[in-house]
């Protein structure tokens, strides 16, 4: 099985080389941190962070912003797209388990997604380390390992939508609903709505707990703003029950294992349905 | 002898097979063997259930009943059972892989060497030299066709299933590649869909046709 996912996996990567969406993702996170050296956001501060630091949480935000759709929308045709191109029927008449399939493309596409933005993130401190900058090398791993956490995260929700859609209409549709649905359960939107009305501020934390965009959200604030000014009313809430380290371990292991539990629900409903 | 006799292992079971859509059934209680040696046409009108029980073989589809390739399940043992299987299908993927790529891919999944496969293709009159920095994508349905039954022939499955397979192809390739077909391995197994029996008359051995999902005839030749 695992000479199958690799063979997926290097086939995926290859399509995703030379497709053009691919090269205006990496440009997109590249040039951004690029600009933003450029317009000397590292000499800038707020909340008493400067340097690397700050271009760090600039650059997890946007990629709060970005990632999580990006993922989705470019997830959710995979599977379904080979079923309805009868580019499955043929593949998979070729000597490759359904496992090996699904987990090739989820490895290959987590690749894809994750390398670009953790390169960019990379050049960023190899830059600041030239320019003679402090870097924040605590940071620097922390934000590398809540990237790859969500993008695993998302990656998962995006295969299991591809894998049980029956058309690729109804997998952008439907990934484009789930989004909005996380991003109005932001602490910013929908929670600040549940607190004003005073619901139970344990079913409002509990809300936030499992939506990976604001735990990922309260994760790297939580890793910059130590006076709590910026992070919302769940967010405080969250961090005032939980201790930090127990809450950026959480940000890491749950979108994981949300990720990986969509993911096994999404190839046991490919390896149980007709495939093409 | 013939090669039916040499061995009469049956290398295909379908024992009570069906498979519906949508409470629309398109292969009904179907019991059938194929055996080693044989040369099936498998033909029938459009919606006559040829594609669907190709792809009930090739374990694409969820079924009832019973269905043995080579001794395997088809569906649980999938990768087992498609490693001797050889598929051209009616109309080729929109694989986006180069055909170099697609030359390593299928030499890493098969073990054949590559020469086999751009051997046969050279012999359909597709110089694979010439178009391997091409995409797949872009080649011509006929380019693509030859492509696809290098692949299928240069494996040497036990078991050939064509769909349509010289749908694309010019009249010079159709007959390189009726040619292959004639000298193909005696001890497989060979089905092929196809609407144009006069084409591959000469070619099989038993005839099987199919209607609303059901065997309508079913002849030795």
């Amino acid at each position: 099985m695992i000479q199958g996912i690799y063979n997926i996996t290097i086939l995926e990567l290859k399509q995703s080389l030379r497709s053009i969406w691919f090269w205006a993702y990496c440009l997109l996170f590249g040039g951004f941190v690029a600009v933003m050296f450029a317009l000397g956001i590292t000499e800038s501060q707020i909340i008493g962070f400067v340097g690397l630091g700050r271009l760090m949480v600039t650059f997890m935000q946007v990629s709060m912003v970005i990632l999580p759709i990006y993922v989705l929308i470019s997830t959710v045709r995979s599977v379904v797209g080979d079923r309805e191109t009868n580019v499955m029927e043929y593949m998979l008449s070729l000597p490759i388990s359904f496992s090996s399939y699904f987990w090739g493309k989820f490895t290959g596409r987590f690749i894809e997604i994750f390398i670009p933005v953790f390169l960019a993130l990379l050049g960023a401190t190899i830059w600041g380390t030239i320019s003679d900058i402090d870097v924040p090398w605590d940071l620097f791993s922390l934000y590398s390992s809540l990237l790859a956490a969500m993008v695993f995260c998302f990656l998962g929700i995006g295969m299991f939508i591809s894998a049980i859609s029956h058309s690729q209409n109804f997998a952008i549709s439907a990934a484009f609903i789930i989004w909005l649905f996380l991003v109005a359960f932001l602490d910013l939107i929908l929670i600040g709505v549940m607190l004003k009305l005073r619901m139970n501020p344990e079913l409002v934390i509990g809300v936030g707990m499992i939506n990976p965009l604001q735990v990922f959200r309260v994760a790297v604030l939580a890793l910059f703003d130590p006076k709590l000014t910026a992070i919302g009313p769940v967010a405080y809430y969250i961090l005032d029950t939980v201790s930090r380290s127990v809450f950026i371990a959480f940000s890491i292991i749950y979108p994981v294992l949300l990720g990986f539990l969509f993911a096994f629900f999404g190839n046991r409903n490919f390896n149980r349905r007709d495939v093409t | 002898m013939t090669d039916t006799m040499i061995d009469s292992k049956s290398l295909i079971i379908a024992n009570g097979l069906s498979k519906s859509f949508k409470k629309v059934k398109v292969i009904n209680d179907l019991s059938i063997s194929f055996n080693t040696g044989e040369r099936i046409s498998l033909s029938g009108p459009n919606g006559a259930g040829k594609t669907t029980l190709i792809r009930c073989i090739l374990g694409q589809y969820i079924y009832n009943g019973k269905l043995e390739v080579l001794g395997l399940n088809p569906r649980s043992q999938h990768k087992e059972a498609m490693q001797q299987i050889g598929f051209i299908p009616q109309i080729p993927p929109p694989l986006k892989m180069t055909v170099k790529e697609m030359l390593d891919f299928f030499t890493k999944l098969s073990g054949t060497p590559k020469d086999t496969f751009m051997k046969i293709s050279d012999d359909l009159g597709l110089e694979v030299k010439k178009h391997l920095s091409k995409s797949f994508l872009k080649l011509s349905g006929g380019m693509k066709q030859k492509l696809l039954v290098a692949f299928a022939l240069g494996r040497n499955p036990k078991i050939l299933l064509m769909d349509e397979p010289a749908a694309n192809l010019d009249p010079e390739a159709r007959e390189v590649f009726f040619n292959y077909l004639e000298n193909f391995n005696k001890n497989s197994l060979m089905i092929l869909a196809s609407h144009r029996i006069s084409e591959i008359s000469t070619l099989v051995n038993r005839v099987v046709e199919m209607d609303l999902g059901e065997i309508i005839l079913d002849k030795k030749l």
